[in-house]
């Protein structure tokens, strides 16, 4: 018998504990993936968010640490520059990077930090039960904008690529979707990337995930894909905002 | 006067919502009342269980580690609580997902297909308040005028037809209490 | 007084601020407290209010300083870890002798711990928080009613002494319903009227008023002498504080007390039913439940204890902070017992009931 998909070295045996039909064990499978394909797992360092991804050093099958909510980037710069001679990313929530951690991933980035950033985007505070999030779409309700995000009081959703993207620092920024199988295929693509040039120290990447939280969102999965695919992908628009190795490998 | 008691289920079996109506009943005829939930990060298919304090004096610690009553919607809440009912306590189970008998001398246990009651009334959402009934039915400890009162105050406008079904599910389940 | 209804502490206490003139609230979404900010996000634009999620709760306490500068009753609330990052707001508007109300539903830490109730943070809360020299008003409530009641209160004592009313309540408090009634809702005139109160020192417009002083809230002070004499006007206010606003309980006091006990919040509650239990087998316990943290009820527990009581025991979720305050109450008389429990754990009447009988 051919063994054709085999669970990932990268990634624990512990089972996840996300909803059914989230996207989380996605990126996580992707992450652990393209680690296994580069050899890394051992020289390997993650960080975790405080989010419903707050347990990943339990799947994550390499050094792990957790940080307090938002702080991720600091603590990945403390880790790298501690430890030159290992490589380091982070996951992150919507809340966790761009509320309450927005200081630290643009200096992160503005300093182009020699470290993979994996950002989670569902919109939503999906580990407290369904808030606003600095990326929850105009009229979109949730359990803080009970009558639906307005964005003339609290502002539009902040685009995360298109933010960093404005720094000279970052070699390579890229938008992907977990909303589709020929999406998550490129996905895996933008992963391995970001991870290969994370290991050639080549400096900071960051690859955003949109994703799905059908729990707050109170749809079933599939539906959950559907309305991602209607209302999310015309606002945060997939592509590459950034890629140095062009220039520098002349392609 | 003073009864502790659990309720327990899946998450989304509605347990809390069957300590949320006793309460507000037991408070509405002048009783005081805790309800304190277990919280936690979106309890992923866990279960959720509720402990409720009705008592005629001012309730002290609203922690219930032996209860009186237990009501139990499926069966890790057998598993969980049925150890810790009191000496002369009584059971209510969900007969439907709770297939083992609690094996205790002591306790009387009232086992009723609420599952299937609720799906024969027409919506298995109603589940949680067939149980709410047996306890009216066995125990009266509160009047069913007074969750009746509170229902159609929070669902008669918004929610016509399920009113009708938790009506009907109280009703059955007061039957079924009243013949234990 | 209207009628009873059956609701969360956490939503309590929001439907209080509001009745008690509370029109901006800012706060940042945080486990076992956001359903506060949920009902504030709700219930702020039907009065007319200002409700903002902020972006972290460092700014949301800066928004209250900004807002509070300008002499409006004005909340946040978080817990335990959100409370930490509030730390340099706090000591802010402390310096700048502003009122503020600040909530925290306590839970176990250090770190980010878990999301069950503790009371790890009493040593943060009553010796200021963050940096430089000041204090806070702590109110600890024990059910649902008193952290109801707690929320006109301390907007009362913030306006009062311009200081920071911080509300100590914790996960089973802000998570369990209990019956409350509420007091009547100020009215929009009232509201004004209190706003009015602060314009000597508030900012506010002052186009009608020829020999104004523009009004600067600030904390700094670069010449010693006078950061001297701003720091002992504070030290002013707060032995006024200790004279006259210390709150507490006494429950089952008497002169036949074999021990006494001194519990606050959930852990008082349930050191109450364990004396219940034990007055059934004859047995007298005394408690003092501290409803202020700070000022704390020092006199009234040296007072209970000089009655002849041979023992003292204190009953914390932590690993014991309020027992520092006991032991300087009775003047280490007598070495003082405890019983804790950490961790987001509670201990249990039953446990308590045991441990007790152990110390009898
Ligand atoms: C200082 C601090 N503030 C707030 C929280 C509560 N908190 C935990 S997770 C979270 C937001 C999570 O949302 P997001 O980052 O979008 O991750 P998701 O759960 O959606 O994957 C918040 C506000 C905390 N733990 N610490
Ligand atoms: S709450 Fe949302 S983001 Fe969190 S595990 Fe569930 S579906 Fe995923
Ligand atoms: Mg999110």
């Amino acid at each position: 018998m051919e063994i054709i998909a085999t669970r990932p070295k990268s990634l624990t045996k512990a089972q996840f504990t996300y909803c059914p039909g989230c996207t989380h064990g996605i990126s996580h499978r992707l992450i652990a993936e393209a680690m296994d394909e580069l050899g890394m797992r051992n020289k390997t360092m993650g960080v975790c968010p405080v989010g419903c991804s707050v347990l990943a050093y339990n799947f994550f099958d390499c050094d792990m640490a957790e940080a307090a909510h938002g702080r991720a980037p600091a603590l990945a710069t403390g880790m790298k520059r501690a430890r030159p001679d290992m490589h380091v990313f982070t996951y992150q929530g919507d809340g966790d990077l761009l509320a309450i951690g927005t200081a630290e991933i643009v200096h992160a980035a503005n300093r182009g930090e020699h470290f993979s950033v994996f950002f989670v985007n569902n919109a939503i505070y999906g580990m407290t039960g369904g808030q606003m999030a600095p990326t929850t779409l105009p009229g979109m309700k949730t359990t803080t904008s009970p009558y639906g995000r307005d964005e003339k009081d609290i502002g539009y959703p902040i685009r995360a690529c298109e933010l960093l993207a404005t720094l000279e620092a970052p070699y390579y920024i890229e938008r992907v979707s977990l909303l589709s199988p020929q999406h998550v295929i490129k996905a895996k693509k933008a992963v391995y990337k970001a991870l290969k040039f994370n290991k050639e120290e080549r400096g900071f990447t960051f690859i955003e995930f949109v994703s799905t939280c059908p729990t707050n969102w109170g749809f079933e999965p599939m539906k959950a894909f559907e309305w991602a695919k209607e209302n999310m992908l015309p606002f945060f628009k997939l592509g590459v905002f950034k890629d140095k190795s062009i220039e520098e490998e002349g392609k | 006067m003073k009864i502790e008691l659990i309720c327990s289920g899946f998450g989304g079996q509605g347990a809390l919502t069957i300590g949320k109506f006793l309460s507000l009943a037991a408070m509405k005829e002048g009783k005081d009342v805790s309800w304190l939930p277990s919280y936690g990060p979106e309890m992923r298919g866990g279960t959720a269980n509720v402990a409720v304090v009705i008592s005629d004096k001012q309730i002290a610690s609203p922690l219930v580690s032996h209860p009186d009553w237990l009501v139990a919607l499926n069966k890790p809440s057998v598993d969980k609580f049925g150890p810790m009912i009191k000496s002369g306590g009584l059971m209510i189970a969900n007969s439907d997902m709770c297939p083992d008998k609690l094996e205790r001398e002591n306790v009387e246990e009232i086992y009723a297909p609420m599952l299937s009651i609720a799906n024969e009334i027409g919506s298995a959402k109603v589940l949680n308040m067939v149980s709410l009934g047996v306890i009216i039915g066995k125990t009266g400890i509160v009047k069913f005028e007074t969750v009746e009162k509170d229902l159609k105050e929070i669902l008669g406008k918004k929610n016509p037809a399920l009113l009708e079904a938790n009506l009907k599910a109280i009703a059955k389940g007061i039957e079924i209490g009243g013949k234990s | 007084m209207a009628d009873k209804v059956l609701m969360k502490g956490n939503e309590a206490i929001a439907e209080a601020a509001l009745r008690a003139g509370c029109r901006l609230y800012f706060a940042y979404p945080i486990t076992p407290q956001s359903e506060l900010i949920e009902y504030m996000s709700k219930m702020m634009p039907k009065v007319g209010g200002t409700f903002v999620q902020s972006e972290s709760e460092i700014a949301a306490i800066n928004m209250v300083y900004g807002a509070s500068g300008c002499g409006k009753r004005v909340m946040t609330s978080s817990s335990s870890p959100g409370i930490s990052l509030k730390q340099e707001g706090i000591s802010y508007i402390s310096g700048a002798s502003l009122p503020a109300v600040v909530v925290n539903v306590v839970r176990g830490g250090p770190g980010l711990g878990d999301i069950q109730p503790a009371q790890g943070d009493y040593y943060q809360a009553t010796r200021g928080g963050g940096h430089g020299d000041y204090r806070n008003i702590v109110l600890a409530p024990s059910t649902v009613q008193e952290f109801a009641d707690m929320a006109p209160l301390a907007f009362d004592l913030a306006d009062k002494y311009r200081i920071v009313v911080l509300i100590l309540s914790d996960g089973l408090i802000g998570q369990m319903m209990e019956p409350v009634e509420f007091q009547p809702a100020k009215t929009e005139e009232e509201i004004e009227k209190l706003g009015k109160q602060h314009e000597s020192w508030c900012m506010h417009p002052n186009e009608d008023e020829p020999n104004h002083h523009h009004h600067i809230i600030n904390s700094l002070e670069l010449d010693p002498n006078v950061l001297s004499d701003l720091v002992l006007n504070l030290e002013k206010k707060y032995i006024e504080i200790e004279k006259t606003e210390i709150r507490f309980e006494e429950y089952n006091i008497s002169p036949d007390n074999e021990i006494l006990c001194v519990a606050y919040g959930t852990a008082a509650r349930i050191t109450k039913s364990a004396i219940e239990e034990l007055k059934k087998e004859g047995k007298s316990i005394g408690l003092i439940r501290p409803i202020t943290l700070w000022p704390f009820p020092t006199e009234a527990i040296k007072q209970a204890f000089n009655q002849n009581v041979k023992k003292i025991l204190t009953l914390e979720l932590n690993l014991g902070q309020m027992i520092d305050d006991v032991r300087l109450a009775i003047e280490g008389k007598v070495p003082v017992d405890f019983i804790g429990r950490v961790g987001g754990l509670v201990f249990s009447p039953e446990e308590v009931k045991t441990k007790i009988e152990e110390i009898l």
